[in-house]
């Protein structure tokens, strides 16, 4: 009888069926969001990051010109005494920088990957704790421990911690994590079989080692080489407090824009910082289309087996590593509650008394998290939303190269540059948006803009293991891509989206390079406080302020990470379930 | 029970789905060239060959999931050629399932059921897990489920809002030997039963025998026949066919003075299509393995001496390789039962005879 009923309705004629008229299908829908969002990327990134270039080579007359535009401005600059040293100095402490930071996250993350050493878990997670910091934290801490009244400064007579030592310790500190986030993801790629053929053609470790690993690891290790060099020459946190008179160009544009209104010059030094952000970006893209060649292959997991010796040699290294990190976030932490570093270390809450002291007191605390939750609540929407519709629905395809490329522009261009765009595109007296300037909303736009690229590829990765079919399946019965959208996509990708959501978080409460041209006295931000107090000597205010960052940071992490494992728990179980 | 008496090939009837003239190009390849096709009511299709030759492609322009650059598909009277996905009625199964990993059975089910709610809803989807003889699961996972069974909840849900048409693509090929075998029983009982319009894509001619009304045969982006399983095997319209589905033996033919078709120097007789025009290069005959009989009585036509090369028992049959007396390089399989093989085949040359009637003449 059931069969029968439902043979009944199966036969129904389909010619009964009503031809829905387009705008009443998702299709003007679908093509709406994504203008929207390439309008959003045109405003806040596109437009800015193309008037900044305008600008840097003169073709276009900004509204805080000097006299000079042009080649003229350029050769100007660039003959300048002291400029070619200054680019000298950033070239040197950059390749420094890699040439330490490098090696070490490679033998740390090949310690975690490809070892039977204890704690790899507990390591790899400490590992990443600096990216939680501030970039001024750690120039912060080696002021405390080597600085003129520093807890070690006995160790090393006659020596400064302020300039090119300064900033290669605390670049090395600030840029390791994302040296060993790639060099992490490059050694998961080891194929099991290529190791056990060499051990069965008795090879020695070392042999192995020179034929298998390095030459599988190489493209990753040029990346991260690149990547670290970028962060290095690009940053300005961390040598404007120990950089002392070591002068390089980063420091250089933020000054020239902060403390001498010179715009154009700001611009032209820009305009040299993109250099090396391109040359990354361009590896980068070819770094990861050879690891993608790696992984089509179908390769066996590497399974290694234990040797003492080795495992213990890498415990050592890494705890050195760690070791070193934990002092650094400790110092910084610890002299926020003292009274008086080093000479008076009873503990105190006299650095936290923010509203007594210069830099934005409680109101910049206040101002960054109101950014960061923003930023985490529209970034992740507008990110995820806007990798579904380029890689899941077909309305508008035209518009998907264009938006594809503007997604992945920030990973080429530095923070500060792209601040630099902002002041130059929405500072314009002509620019109806000209209102926003120093207001919260453009903060919020220019750092989800500055983190698009990390979240979107994110999201794009776990979009791209769902069954390319689904919407196919959906269409066919007649339910909305929209509404497939929140049934499936969202509920199924949930993972990947609250890490774009912590990494957004985190990067709006910790980013100076950015928002530093464009914050207002009520806009003012912890990051720059930090900035703002050290620049006028209270390092211990800023020491404090940089550890409530660092504090706020975590917490949210791992409330984040709790949220997670309880909505999984109750809307997830089809992950765990067992037949 | 009620079961819907089934004619296929109702001539006179209106096909329900009709493919006229499809071209689908990409750049400078192309995928499908002036295809047509037409499906009755109630016919099961399948769209049968191997991979690159056009029949996703087929598939999928009828499903609205790629578009055609030129040609038209009418369903149930409708022109839907430029129709979205959505509007077309159909149901689709694909190779990967597809099922949502985060939704329950029934969830899954009902998910095209869209203005249907409540206890309507659930009282369709337990209509349909019963059809698919999964009644019970409806609290689980895809992902508690074997292959055939998240495989019938696909079908479930593709059958679930009832559409006029449903679309099958390589269903079964993600599955191991012996539960594709059963599926594909169930599932042609099935589509009897609900009298569903059904086109299929499948490489797999066992599969296409087995289940189709019909099987479309498509290379290169062409149909090169179309017919009933019986017909495609034993009456192939094209080399291209007589190769891809079953066995084939490729004999050089030659012709006598009179035209008549000569094979090793002797006079052939031939049912089939003796007389094929063969305008360019040699001419070939055709020949089914089962078509050669060993150990010919004196009088058999087409009788020829020869040698056994090799022999590979397969149980209840046995594939032999043969060596015809004058024709060295052109070896012929033939596939005889395993009982009537004498002892001392192998030893010394013996007559076989090839079938009049399994034999046919291609370029």
């Amino acid at each position: 009888m059931i069969q029968r009923e439902a043979h009944v309705m199966a036969i129904t004629p389909a010619a009964s069926t009503p031809h829905t008229p387009f705008w009443r299908t998702d299709a003007p829908m679908l093509a709406g969001m994504k203008f929207v969002w390439l309008l959003l990327l045109t405003l806040g990134l596109l437009l800015p990051v193309a008037m900044m270039l305008l600008q840097a080579t003169g073709l276009v007359a900004g509204a805080h010109s000097s006299d000079q535009h042009g080649m003229a401005l350029v050769a100007h600059v660039v003959q300048a005494p002291n400029f070619l040293a200054m680019v000298g100095r950033t070239l040197a402490v950059s390749a420094t920088v890699a040439l330490i930071v490098v090696p070490l996250a490679f033998a740390f993350a090949y310690a975690v990957q490809r070892t039977r050493m204890p704690l790899r878990g507990t390591m790899r997670t400490l590992a990443m704790l600096p990216l939680f910091a501030p970039s001024l934290l750690p120039g912060i801490a080696l002021v405390y421990l080597f600085g003129n009244q520093g807890l070690f400064k006995a160790w090393m007579p006659g020596a400064s911690i302020y300039g090119f030592w300064g900033i290669v310790l605390g670049e090395s500190f600030y840029t390791f994590p994302y040296a060993l986030m790639l060099m992490l993801a490059t050694l998961t790629l080891a194929d099991g079989r290529l190791y056990d053929a060499a051990r069965a053609m008795g090879a020695t470790q070392w042999r192995t080692f020179c034929t298998v690993t390095l030459p599988g690891a190489r493209y990753g290790l040029f990346g991260a080489f690149a990547l670290v060099f970028t962060l290095v020459a690009t940053d300005f946190g961390v040598p404007t407090v120990v950089g002392g008179s070591y002068q390089v160009l980063a420091v250089e544009a933020y000054k020239a824009v902060v403390g001498q209104q010179q715009f154009a010059r700001g611009a032209v030094i820009g305009l040299m910082l993109l250099l090396p952000a391109l040359l990354t970006f361009g590896v980068e893209r070819i770094v990861q289309r050879r690891q993608h060649a790696a992984l089509a292959s179908r390769a066996q997991p590497y399974q290694p087996q234990p040797d003492r010796l080795r495992d213990g040699l890498y415990l050592l290294l890494t705890t050195l590593v760690i070791g070193w990190i934990l002092l650094m976030l400790a110092t910084a932490v610890g002299a926020s509650l003292v009274k008086l570093w080093p000479y008076n270390l009873d503990l105190s809450l006299r650095n936290y008394d923010f509203d007594n002291m210069d830099g934005g007191g409680w109101l910049a605390y206040r101002n960054s998290l109101k950014l960061a939750t923003l930023t985490m609540m529209f970034g992740t929407a507008l990110i995820f939303t806007g990798a579904w519709l380029v890689e899941k629905t077909r309305m508008a395809t035209w518009l998907h190269p264009v938006i594809r490329f503007a997604v992945l522009l920030p990973m080429a261009v530095p923070g500060l540059v792209l601040g630099l765009g902002y002041v130059f595109f929405f500072n314009h007296p002509d620019n109806p948006l000209n209102g926003l300037y120093g207001s919260m909303t453009l903060m919020v736009l220019c750092t989800i803009m500055h983190c698009a690229t990390t979240a979107h590829l994110t999201s794009v990765a776990s979009l791209g293991q769902l069954d390319p079919v689904f919407e196919s399946v959906s269409a066919s019965l007649k339910v909305s891509a929209l509404r497939t959208y929140c049934r499936v996509t969202l509920p199924m990708c949930l993972p990947a989206v609250l890490s774009c959501a912590r990494f957004l978080f985190v990067s709006a409460m910790t980013t100076v390079s950015a928002v530093i041209f464009l914050y207002s006295p009520d806009t003012v931000l912890a990051s720059v406080a930090v900035l703002n107090m050290d620049d006028a000597g209270d390092i211990g205010p800023a020491a404090a302020m940089s550890t409530l960052i660092l504090v706020t940071s975590i917490v949210v992490s791992l409330l984040l990470e709790f949220a997670m494992r309880g909505v999984m728990r109750r809307t997830q179980a089809w992950r765990t379930a067992s037949r | 029970m009620f079961q819907p008496t089934f004619h296929p090939n109702q001539s006179n009837a209106r096909p329900f789905l009709s493919v006229r003239q499809v071209t689908r190009r990409f750049g400078a390849f192309t995928a499908l060239e002036g295809v047509s096709l037409d499906v009755a009511q109630g016919e099961f299709v399948c769209l049968l060959g191997p991979s690159g030759c056009g029949k996703t492609t087929l598939l999928r322009i009828i499903a609205g999931l790629e578009a055609q650059d030129a040609g038209s598909i009418v369903a149930g009277g409708r022109d839907i050629s430029s129709l979205p996905p959505g509007e077309r009625d159909y149901g689709i199964v694909f190779q990967s399932y597809a099922l949502f990993p985060n939704l329950t059975v029934a969830q899954n089910v009902a998910y095209g059921l869209g203005d249907v709610r409540g206890s309507r809803a659930r009282e369709r989807v337990s209509e349909m897990l019963a059809l698919v003889g999964l009644s019970g699961s409806e609290a689980r996972y895809p992902s508690q489920l074997s292959g055939g069974q998240q495989q019938r909840v696909a079908l479930a849900r593709a059958l679930a809002p009832a559409p006029s048409l449903l679309l099958l693509d390589e269903p079964m090929s993600a599955l191991d030997a012996q539960v594709r075998e059963h599926l594909r029983i169930e599932l042609r009982r099935l589509q009897r039963k609900l009298n569903v319009t059904t086109v299929m894509v499948t490489h797999d001619q066992d599969e296409a025998m087995a289940m189709a009304d019909r099987i479309a045969v498509m290379s290169n982006g062409r149909i090169e026949q179309t017919g009933s399983p019986a017909d495609i095997y034993a009456q192939p319209a094209t080399a291209f066919v007589a190769g891809f589905v079953g066995q084939a033996n490729w004999l050089p033919l030659s012709r006598s003075a009179e035209g008549m078709p000569m094979l090793a120097g002797k006079a052939l007789s031939i049912d089939g299509n003796a007389d094929a025009d063969v305008a360019n290069g040699a001419p070939r005959l055709f020949c089914r393995p089962e078509a050669v009989t060993l150990h010919a009585a004196d009088d058999a036509p087409n009788r020829h001496l020869a040698r056994v090369v090799e022999h590979i028992y397969l149980g209840s049959r046995t594939r032999l390789t043969l060596a015809i007396d004058g024709l060295p390089d052109a070896p012929l399989v033939a596939e005889v039962p395993s009982h009537s093989l004498r002892a001392d085949v192998g030893d010394s040359k013996l007559w076989i005879a090839l079938a009049r009637d399994g034999l046919r003449v291609y370029a």
